[in-house]
């Protein structure tokens, strides 16, 4: 008599609800659209620019756009558009793999949080309140200072820092599955954690966790620039959007040479922002609550 | 409360002193030897190798790590950090001059960022999905999207070098350095700071806002008659401080990201600044020390954060 | 401070006495959801007379809290509310600017809750919150009197050692102690009308009682007319003159409560009386009504109730049965009401 029964929509899947609802997301959509493009001028970077990133050309160093270099070119007479594709590789890239790492490791260590709880449980939070608890960029930077910079830590460095989203969303959900009946069934019937994991956690898991990925990549993206602008991420004469800025710390160039930094910098934050907003259309389609 | 905090402080100090043990590996790792970084740079040369046995043994530097370890801690706990290889000052000299503009940037900042992130955050979650609510949305986003070095580039370029309106470099005037030009050349830096950590505190703001604002309490003091500026800011707006404010405490490090950078765009003489030329400049014992303040930094945060929850919510508050 | 004010409403209440307090007619209430609009509340209409207590019965899901909430606009945005009239003292509320409501609301219409665990603002001293409806509605806001009301209408309603438990914080209050607090709140500028929703629900059996036995007292102290929506027959019993009862949104069934409960006019009302325990009769068993309450966002066709009605036949499942006068007084929502007579 108390059961109240709630409204069962029919004839919809929740995976095509959740498609309908992001597309009521219309920045969703757009940013959607524009990733998309950002992807495939990164992929075809060389025939798009049709110059070679790290030609160096002294004679048309520091010449504003035109019909030969359509953004100009750097101090070294590098074409800015080109270096500008390229470093569209490197910075989705590095966003792409640190997220990877995240979900990988958040995805371990929440589910075996959740799975064996008790003191293990502890400890892995405790570990995630840490790791949140420090600002990713200065540790990175101090890291960097010590170990010499390069690609392959800061990517490691990155996702070390975000998988505490990731691993408290996969121990709530594998906490709640644990006490469902039909998991405590399977285990009773001799199924192991990987397969519990594999055939229930992960599903589960997936729709907030691609939404804190997608958040992740954008998080990566500049975390990537940054460092690549402070000189400590990406190093020269491979480009990256940081590093591209990195020549831009004077107020002559900033003044005169305009489309040095313009273009990176636009090009990094409408790819974070993009990317965001992707995430914030995630976040609603999956979970209709924190809509309206 | 009082079991609480002793459990919170507990935790944090272990959390120190594993912090402390990741630094120290990481000391072990660096390229230089931790003797060299006692001695300046000028008085080390090749007649110096004897001398840094004897350096050597007199630091216990021959005995097991953990030995050495302690040792290490208890020199930097009371402060002996060794010294800059760069210019042989101690390297807690050289640190501690740096704190103060930090602190100012990060200070005024941390207001800024406040200002922005309350009133939008209140505004957003009364008026759920109005333009206003939208608005508050992009910029938060935006906020957070936008990488602060490029944000600091587009301003210099708008406020310095077209209206001519603020500096950009330094933290004050040389030949003339008042408290308002202090403040002026601080104008740019914080606002930027403030601006970039908005995003993530008008999230909190709004959702924790709409969390209270469908709260039975708030249905209770609109049935009794009060104003809509009374029920949100008397009624919802206290409850919603509880979560907000332990969550800002606790991200106040996260500040100092952004300030790593500003410093460094803005030539602010912080510890941002000073960290980023030691890390360019192989200056290890800085770093060390660097770290260490970062360690110590977001250990006051947590504890703050641990305090203000106790003391804002009079469920938990000790009588 | 109250005591003018109550004059002028007295005097203003006198001029327009031959109408009810309070009239509700043709409410509807419909809630805008993702998967379409749910009528909540489908054209309820009640009269409330001065120093009259009216219950509002039903099961969970009813409308009955719905209707209420409608009264002094507290529904959230979400909500539609359309009405032929919602006329408290010959004035129509939804006429009334947010302004002139704000005096209404905690002045002459006071309002109680069901879950005084989250109705009272945990950050916020108990005194304070008293203090703040009687503060709210003073001509030249005095703090200092207000809390001095504060402390005598915590006494007023059975809080002991009120002048230091004005101090304490919702926490430190007992659920019976809380709703007492919250009583003290609605009666604080002597209401012509109090809204009661479920007061005792959230209660203890054992605390139920008292906080009945003080609503029952602040409303023969103050003769203020209440509205008390329960879905208790036993709480209607006691305290009720007339009764309301409701189903899937819509009233079913009205009448004196003496009439009522002796002889019910409409199936469900007969069937949640045969599912309450009554002391002057042997029962072997109690009969709770079979099934569930309807789906809000699908309700049945024709009769709501019909699938749950031993008295349905076909032209229940097609037509709706509309509201009509049975005879003294009373009016039922069955298209057999004459059986049950």
């Amino acid at each position: 008599m108390t059961s109240t029964t709630v409204a069962a929509p029919v004839g919809r899947s929740p995976a095509r609800a959740a498609v309908r609802r992001f597309r009521k997301h219309p920045a969703a959509v757009v940013s959607l659209v524009f990733i998309g493009l950002v992807v495939l001028a990164a992929i075809f970077a060389r025939p798009l620019s049709g110059h070679d990133p790290n030609a160096i050309d002294l004679l048309s160093a520091r010449s504003g756009p035109s019909g030969a270099h359509l953004l100009g070119t750097d101090s070294t007479g590098r074409d800015v558009l080109s270096r500008l594709l390229f470093a569209g590789r490197i910075s989705l890239g590095v966003g792409i793999a640190s997220a990877a790492i995240a979900v990988v490791v958040g995805t371990l260590l929440g589910s075996i949080a959740g799975l064996l709880g008790g003191w293990v449980d502890g400890l892995v939070m405790r570990l995630a309140d840490v790791f949140m608890s420090f600002p990713s960029l200065v540790v990175i930077v101090v890291v960097a200072g010590i170990l010499g910079p390069s690609v392959l830590t800061m990517v490691i460095a990155i996702g070390l820092f975000q998988w505490p989203v990731c691993g408290r969303i996969v121990r709530g959900v594998t906490l709640s599955l644990r006490e469902q009946e039909f998991v405590l069934a399977a285990r009773a019937t001799g199924a192991g954690p990987l397969w519990l994991m594999r055939k229930h956690i992960i599903p589960a898991a997936l729709p907030p966790v691609s939404v804190v990925a997608t958040l992740a990549v954008a998080q990566a993206i500049a975390l990537e620039a940054t460092l690549s602008f402070l000189g400590l991420g990406v190093q020269p004469p491979a480009a990256s959007w940081g590093n591209m800025l990195t020549d831009a710390q004077s107020l002559t160039v900033i003044r005169s040479e305009p489309w040095l930094w313009l273009s990176p910098g636009i090009a990094v934050a409408l790819t974070v922002l993009a990317v965001n907003f992707i995430g914030d259309g995630l976040r609603d389609a999956v979970d209709p609550r924190s809509a309206s | 409360m009082a079991a609480f905090l002793v459990r919170r402080l507990s935790i944090n100090v272990l959390v120190f002193f594993l912090i402390t043990i990741a630094i120290f590996a990481l000391v072990h790792k660096t390229p230089g030897d931790p003797i060299a970084m006692q001695i300046p740079a000028d008085q080390l040369n090749s007649s110096s190798a004897e001398f840094i046995a004897q350096k050597r043994a007199e630091l216990g530097l021959d005995q097991s790590l953990p030995v050495q370890y302690w040792h290490w801690l208890t020199n930097a706990l009371q402060g002996n950090l060794g010294v800059s290889l760069l210019n042989g000052r101690p390297v807690t000299e050289v640190l501690g001059e740096r704190i103060g503009p930090t602190v100012e940037l990060m200070g005024v900042g941390l207001l800024i960022s406040l200002l922005i992130a309350f009133p939008l955050g209140i505004l957003a979650a009364r008026r759920r999905n109005s333009w206003l609510d939208y608005g508050a949305t992009v910029v938060s986003l935006g906020s957070v999207s936008i990488p602060v070095f490029f944000v600091a580039l587009i301003v210099i370029y708008v406020f310095t070098l077209k209206f001519q309106w603020f500096p950009s470099s330094g933290i004050s005037d040389p030949t003339n350095p008042s408290l308002l030009n202090t403040l002026h050349h601080l104008v740019l830096p914080a606002v930027i700071l403030g601006f970039g950590n908005s995003g993530p505190f008008m999230r909190y703001v709004r959702s924790s806002m709409i969390t209270e604002l469908g709260a039975d309490y708030v249905r209770t003091a609109n049935a009794k008659g009060a104003p809509p500026t009374r029920v949100v800011l008397r009624h919802a707006f206290r409850n919603s401080l509880i979560p907000v404010l332990t969550v800002i405490a606790a991200n106040l490090p996260q500040l100092l990201a952004g300030a790593v950078v500003i410093e460094q765009v803005f030539a602010w003489p912080g510890m941002g600044q000073l960290a980023v030329s030691a890390v360019n400049q192989h200056d290890y014992s800085v770093i060390v020390g660097f770290a260490l303040l970062i360690a110590i930094l977001v250990l006051v945060s947590n504890l703050l954060a641990d305090v203000l929850y106790t003391v804002v919510d009079p469920r938990v508050r000790l009588r | 401070m109250s005591d003018g004010m109550l004059a002028t409403d007295r005097s203003y209440a006198e001029s327009v006495n031959n109408g009810p307090l309070l009239r509700v007619d043709g409410l509807s209430v419909d809630f805008h959801t993702e998967d379409g609009v749910v009528h909540a509340v489908s054209d309820v209409s009640l009269n409330v007379h001065a120093g009259q207590i009216v219950a509002v019965v039903g099961e969970s899901g009813s409308g009955k809290t719905v209707t209420a909430m409608s009264v002094l606009r507290l529904l959230p945005k979400s909500a539609e509310v359309m009405a032929d009239a919602i006329a408290f003292r010959g004035t129509d509320l939804q006429a009334m600017s947010p302004a002139e409501l704000r005096k209404v609301r905690g002045g002459p219409v006071g309002m109680i809750f069901q879950d005084p665990m989250t109705a009272l603002n945990p950050v916020m001293t108990v005194g304070a919150q008293v203090a703040e409806a009687v503060l709210l509605h003073q001509r030249k806001p005095d703090k200092k009197a207000a809390w001095a009301r504060a402390v005598e209408l915590l006494r007023l309603v059975g809080v002991p050692d009120p002048a230091q438990r004005v101090k304490q914080y919702p926490h430190e209050f007992s659920g019976g102690m809380r709703q007492r607090a919250m009583i003290a709140m609605a009666i604080a500028n002597d209401p012509d009308l109090i809204i009661a929703d479920e007061p005792t629900t959230a209660l203890d059996v054992t605390i139920q009682a008292q906080v009945l036995a003080l609503l029952k007292k602040a409303q023969a102290e103050t003769g203020a007319a209440t509205i008390l929506i329960t879905h208790d027959l036993g709480v209607v019993a006691e305290l009720a003159d007339a009764v309301v009862v409701m189903y899937a949104g819509r009233v079913v069934e009205t009448g004196g409560v003496q009439e009522l409960f002796a002889n019910p006019r409409h199936p469900y009302t007969k069937g949640l009386l045969a599912s309450l325990p009554r002391m002057d009769v042997e029962v072997d068993q109690l009969d709770p009504i079979p099934g569930n309450p309807p789906n809000m966002a699908d309700p049945p066709a024709g009769c709501a109730f019909h699938p749950r009605c031993p008295l349905a036949r076909a032209r229940c499942e097609t037509e709706r049965p509309l509201l009509r006068d049975v005879g003294a007084g009373r009016r039922s929502a069955c298209h057999f009401s004459e059986e049950l007579a």
